[in-house]
């Protein structure tokens, strides 16, 4: 006979994967397996899903700017950084923009012009028709020489029509269509009036393009991730002064904003996948661990070491993890398959291939899962006492405690904050649960020694039941713990997850303003109110503007060459727009010092937009001096605030209390909500005061607002799986002291007990755990809502009472409903056949 | 109780194995008998079966008159609540109540009044008047298994059952425990049905019955 010690590596490995088989055909392994493979499952799904769909997000947003990257430049653009676009892979095509009067019979009229190349848009739509009336479509061309397609701004207010000529330059044009919709209509604020879109191969023959013209080259960049990365960095090194780089973010701040808060929703679903699929693999191997104690006993009677023991049982484990992980990331693959079905209609545009990168993420989740688990219950068992054979009940796991689920903690600490990619995100998710588990703890323990003590003279299953869990005490906090958080998720996942999203939707209505009107004069404010209100219109609120150089940070003079930053060398080099205000926007939040009182009025303060602040390392305190009109203003910040950018309010950088900057020359600049019907008013308003600069942003809003329910759609989605885990979080909770229950069941039994006496004690047991973990599951869902709410994703937020009602009634019936019909089988099978199997 | 005919058979995948063959036995009220047999023979199957803790794959078990396989798990349950008590050679305790406690539980089951009150003297009386309070682990085996003689007897069943009891005891604490349970069979006039291996303590029955393979074979020193 072979000696355990003698065994081979090669031997162990075959033990470990007869002992795999053994137990899966005992179907100890099953809960193990599924815990590994939906959380393998759900988190690939959601790290394939979540790249792919954030890469369509960002890959729409594109569409604004009608390329992946753009190079701005106001010097003609070299060859060279085409020619290395091209060399990699990548569609390129060039535009010149630049401003000129257009003529028209008598009138003329100061337009965006923009000269293309055929390939033109790279990305996003042209559209166009060629009869005011006709339908629009696609031209899949650019203008041909000699023609040029107009908006039909240009067309109202030069009373033209398809067909006539106009005149541009030293050269007369055909316009040949009118352009109905196009990239970069609201890319930038600098697109103000009407546009006109032109072949390149005319532009010289005009004679537009001169020394000192202000014109705009751009050099337009698509293609694969990838080489698009590639080209940024070499572009980042090469762009010279007067050049710059821009792609959606830099280009549209509500845009940004907007991308990185569905970023954030579809990272927080991940980031609970994880929580739930640890606390499942970790019930499943306490599960697993316990059932395996008389085994390993009886292994160590029989000679084999400690070392064997645990070798054996990390090698059946690794197996188990390593079929687990490949299914689940199968399983992955395909769900997020179907999930780009389900939203192809919806995204518009195809999908970008899975990547690799979520294979990886799904095997390194499932094993450190796994091993942080699992693991601690393995040294656990490798220490059984070898008495154990003779005495049951000595080397119970629950003496492994606390100490052994640190390395799993740690585990799923670095599981949360690498699957966060942002520390405080992870952070507020880590102290959430982590909260949560300590409060649960300690609660339980609380609530079973409380209760123990007013039943003592209760019913008969009342005191029993308590009886049990106070015997199990740790059992039963780890029960309350797991059932929490399952429950937690699934009110995250249901009421939580709809207020916060309802909440973000509301943020930009339906009616968000849509219009920006700029340079209103001092003296015209009425006038322009009043002339809404003719129009049946509400006057919009009027915001002062004064424009000001930022000349000292300190005392100390301030250098566009200070910065390395490419935007805080614009930001610096251009006058700021200050205002003032005695309440703050409804959107904002101060995040350091306060908001004026009514004391500070006339006092030098301002408070700064924080991203400003960082960008130009400016802190609370700090002296600003401007120069505003010659004069030079010092200033003090007294706060920092948050701005919604993509609230589509005015909004401004740095904002002075009433009574400093009120004898300045100042402009005044408002936005507001146009109906689709009414856009003719607009051209009536420049007509009434042609000094008037009107922003159309409705193309934006509607961006912003489709990416929303995008998001949201995807949100749903992925968070199915999050709650397939939950499920699965509470069948594990639910099932983990099964085995103890059929035993004691068994036993009553033996003694006599009715069903129904079976049943009360354990309702009494269930509705205690399940009322338990509802109540602390509300506690958490409703402060991890608030601070996700408040802190991460800073919408509004109001705690829906809702929560806790469901909250009790779902844990306490669930609980009991799920417990018993787990337990049934009991009530039917003759006691001995347990004690058989039980042992 | 009366048996007749009983037969276990249990199938492991394609083969089917005869644990227990036709036996058929009567036992009067106030006797003590000891069920004798090596290990394997069956004598544990027999004792589930006569308890109604198992189901036979034929045959039937009379206790007061009442055809304990006809009635249904519940049923079963009922009746051994108010008549029959056991003894385990595992113990079989509750490991989350007290000795206290799990001496009570048959009581509270059964729904007696003063349940505490009974299973306190009992529990005296098996000499554990100082472990009330204690949890089953904080016991040694012979204590645990005078836990389980006292919830056995608490309830002053007809008919004690009583599997190997001395089996995982050293022999002068299996043979204190086995001399409790003679003492409290006398005292309560119950019944007793003793399962053992050991000739030495079957000889302390009057009435021994012998199985061997499955089959019941009439001892001559009956």
């Amino acid at each position: 006979m072979q000696r355990p010690e003698r065994l081979t590596p090669l031997g162990v490995v075959r033990l470990s994967w007869r002992m795999l088989l053994r137990d899966w055909r005992a179907g100890e392994l099953r809960v193990l397996a599924a815990a590994l493979v939906i959380a393998v499952a759900s988190l690939t799904t959601v790290a394939f899903f979540a790249d792919r769909v954030g890469r369509t997000i960002e890959r729409e947003a594109n569409q604004l700017l009608g390329a992946d990257l753009v190079v701005v430049s106001r010097e003609p653009i070299g060859a060279e950084l085409e020619v290395e676009a091209q060399r990699l892979g990548l569609a390129t095509t060039t535009a010149v923009r630049f401003p000129s009067m257009v003529q028209f019979a008598d009138e003329s009229l100061l337009t965006e012009v923009k000269a293309v190349e055929a390939g033109y848009p790279l990305r996003g739509k042209l559209l166009i028709r060629l009869q005011i009336d006709a339908p629009d479509f696609e031209p899949g061309a650019i203008p041909q020489a000699g023609a040029v397609w107009v908006d039909d701004r240009l067309l109202r207010r030069l009373g033209l029509n398809i067909g006539d000529r106009i005149r541009l330059g030293t050269q007369s044009f055909a316009v040949a269509a009118m352009v109905s919709e196009e990239p970069e209509s609201s890319a930038g604020f600098l697109n103000l009036g009407p546009r006109l879109m032109m072949n390149r191969a005319d532009l010289e023959s005009t004679g537009l393009i001169g020394y000192g013209s202000r014109v705009n080259y751009r050099l337009f960049v698509a293609g694969d991730e990838q080489p698009l990365a590639a080209f940024r960095n070499t572009a980042e090194s090469r762009i010279v002064p007067g050049q710059r780089l821009e792609s959606i973010r830099d280009a549209r701040p509500e845009i940004n904003s907007a991308m990185d808060r569905a970023e954030r929703f579809l990272r927080l679903s991940a980031l609970l996948t994880v929580i739930l699929a640890g606390v499942a693999v970790a019930l499943a191997a306490r599960r697993h661990l316990q059932r395996h104690l008389d085994a390993c006993a009886v292994m160590r009677c029989l000679g084999a070491t400690q070392e064997l023991i645990l070798g054996l049982h990390a090698l059946q484990f690794a197996i188990a993890g390593l079929i687990a992980s490949a299914i689940g990331c199968a399983a992955g693959f395909v769900c997020q398959y179907a999930l780009a079905a389900v939203l192809a209609p919806v995204v518009g545009v195809e999908l970008p291939p899975p990547g690799w990168l979520p294979v990886a993420q799904g095997f390194t989740a499932g094993f450190v899962l796994l091993l942080g688990f699992a693991l601690p219950p393995l040294i656990a068992l490798r220490r059984v006492p070898t008495l154990r054979v003779l005495r049951r009940d000595i080397g119970t796991p629950d003496t492994v405690g606390w100490s052994a689920y640190l390395l799993g903690s740690v585990a799923m600490a670095g599981l949360i904050l690498w699957q966060a990619q942002e520390t405080r995100l992870g952070l507020y998710m880590l102290g959430g649960v982590l909260g949560t588990m300590a409060v649960s703890a300690l609660v339980t323990v609380t609530a079973i020694w409380l209760l123990a003590k007013v039943v003592s003279r209760a019913g008969f299953s009342w005191r029993f039941g308590l009886a049990n869990l106070r015997r199990r005490t740790m059992g039963s906090v780890i029960q309350v713990i797991a059932l929490g958080l399952g429950l937690m998720a699934l009110i995250l996942l249901t009421l939580v997850r709809g207020d916060l999203l309802a909440s973000w939707q509301g943020s930009l209505p339906p009616d968000a303003p849509n219009r920006f009107l700029v340079n209103i004069e001092s003296d015209q404010t009425d006038a322009v109110g009043e002339f809404f209100q003719a129009r049946g219109l509400a006057a919009p609120r009027l915001y002062p503007m004064v424009r000001g150089r930022l000349v000292e940070i300190n005392g100390r003079e301030v250098s566009s060459r200070d910065y390395v930053d490419d935007r805080a060398r614009r930001l610096i080099d251009r006058e700021f727009n200050l205002s003032w205000a005695a309440d703050m926007q409804p959107d904002n939040v101060i995040v350091s010092g306060r908001w004026f009182g009514s004391e500070d009025a006339g006092r030098n303060a301002v408070s700064v937009e924080e991203g400003i602040a960082q960008t130009l390392g400016m802190k609370l305190g700090d002296r600003l001096t401007y120069d505003v009109a010659g004069v030079r203003l010092e200033t003090e910040i007294t706060s920092l605030r948050r701005v919604e950018w993509d609230s589509f309010r005015v909004n401004f950088f740095v904002v002075a209390p009433p009574g400093v900057l009120d004898d300045y020359p100042a402009s005044y600049v408002t936005s507001f909500h146009l109906p689709a019907e009414r856009s003719v008013l607009m051209d009536e308003i420049v007509r009434s005061f042609p000094n008037l600069l009107v922003i159309d942003v409705a193309a934006i809003l509607a961006q912003v607002q489709r990416m929303m329910d995008q998001v949201v759609r995807a949100v749903e989605f992925v968070f199915l799986f999050s709650l397939a885990a939950g499920l699965l979080v509470l069948f594990a909770a639910v099932s983990a002291t099964h085995d103890e229950r059929v035993f004691d069941a068994a036993v009553m039994r033996t003694l006599g007990a009715a069903a129904s006496q079976l049943r009360a004690v354990q309702i009494a047991e269930f509705l205690f755990i399940g009322a338990l973990a509802g109540l602390l599951a509300a506690l958490g869902a409703t402060g991890i809502g608030w601070v996700l709410a408040h802190k991460v994703l800073t919408v509004p937020y109001a705690i829906n009472p809702a929560v806790w009602l469901v909250g009790l009634a779902v844990g306490a019936a669930g609980v009991t409903i799920a417990g018993l019909l787990g337990t049934a089988k009991v009530l039917k099978t003759p006691p001995m056949q347990v004690f058989r199997t039980a042992g | 109780m009366r048996a007749s005919g009983l037969t276990k058979q249990v199938s492991t995948g394609s083969h089917s194995l005869t644990i227990l063959e036709d036996v058929s036995l009567s036992i009067e009220p106030g006797e003590a008998v000891a069920i004798l047999g090596a290990s394997g023979s069956g004598k544990t199957t027999l004792l589930a079966l006569l308890a109604g803790l198992d189901v036979p794959s034929s045959g039937k078990v009379f206790i007061d008159g009442q055809e304990l396989f006809a009635l249904d798990e519940d049923g079963r349950a009922r009746l051994r609540r108010n008549r029959v008590g056991f003894v385990f050679q595992t113990f079989q305790l509750l490991p989350a109540l007290t000795a206290l406690e799990n001496v009570m539980l048959p009581l509270e089951l059964a729904g007696h009044d003063r349940a505490r009150e009974r299973a306190e003297r009992i529990l005296r009386r098996v000499g554990l008047g100082e472990r009330l309070d204690h949890y089953p682990r904080q016991l040694s085996g012979g204590e645990e298994q005078r836990v389980a003689v006292a919830r056995a007897f608490a309830s002053e069943p007809q008919l004690v059952f009583a599997d190997e009891p001395t089996g995982n005891l050293d022999a002068a604490t299996g043979a204190e425990i086995i001399a409790l349970m003679f003492e409290l069979n006398r005292e309560k006039r119950t019944t007793l049905l003793l399962v053992t291996h050991d000739e030495s303590l079957a000889s302390l029955c009057p009435r021994r019955l012998r199985l061997s393979a499955g089959r019941m074979q009439v001892d001559a020193a009956a």
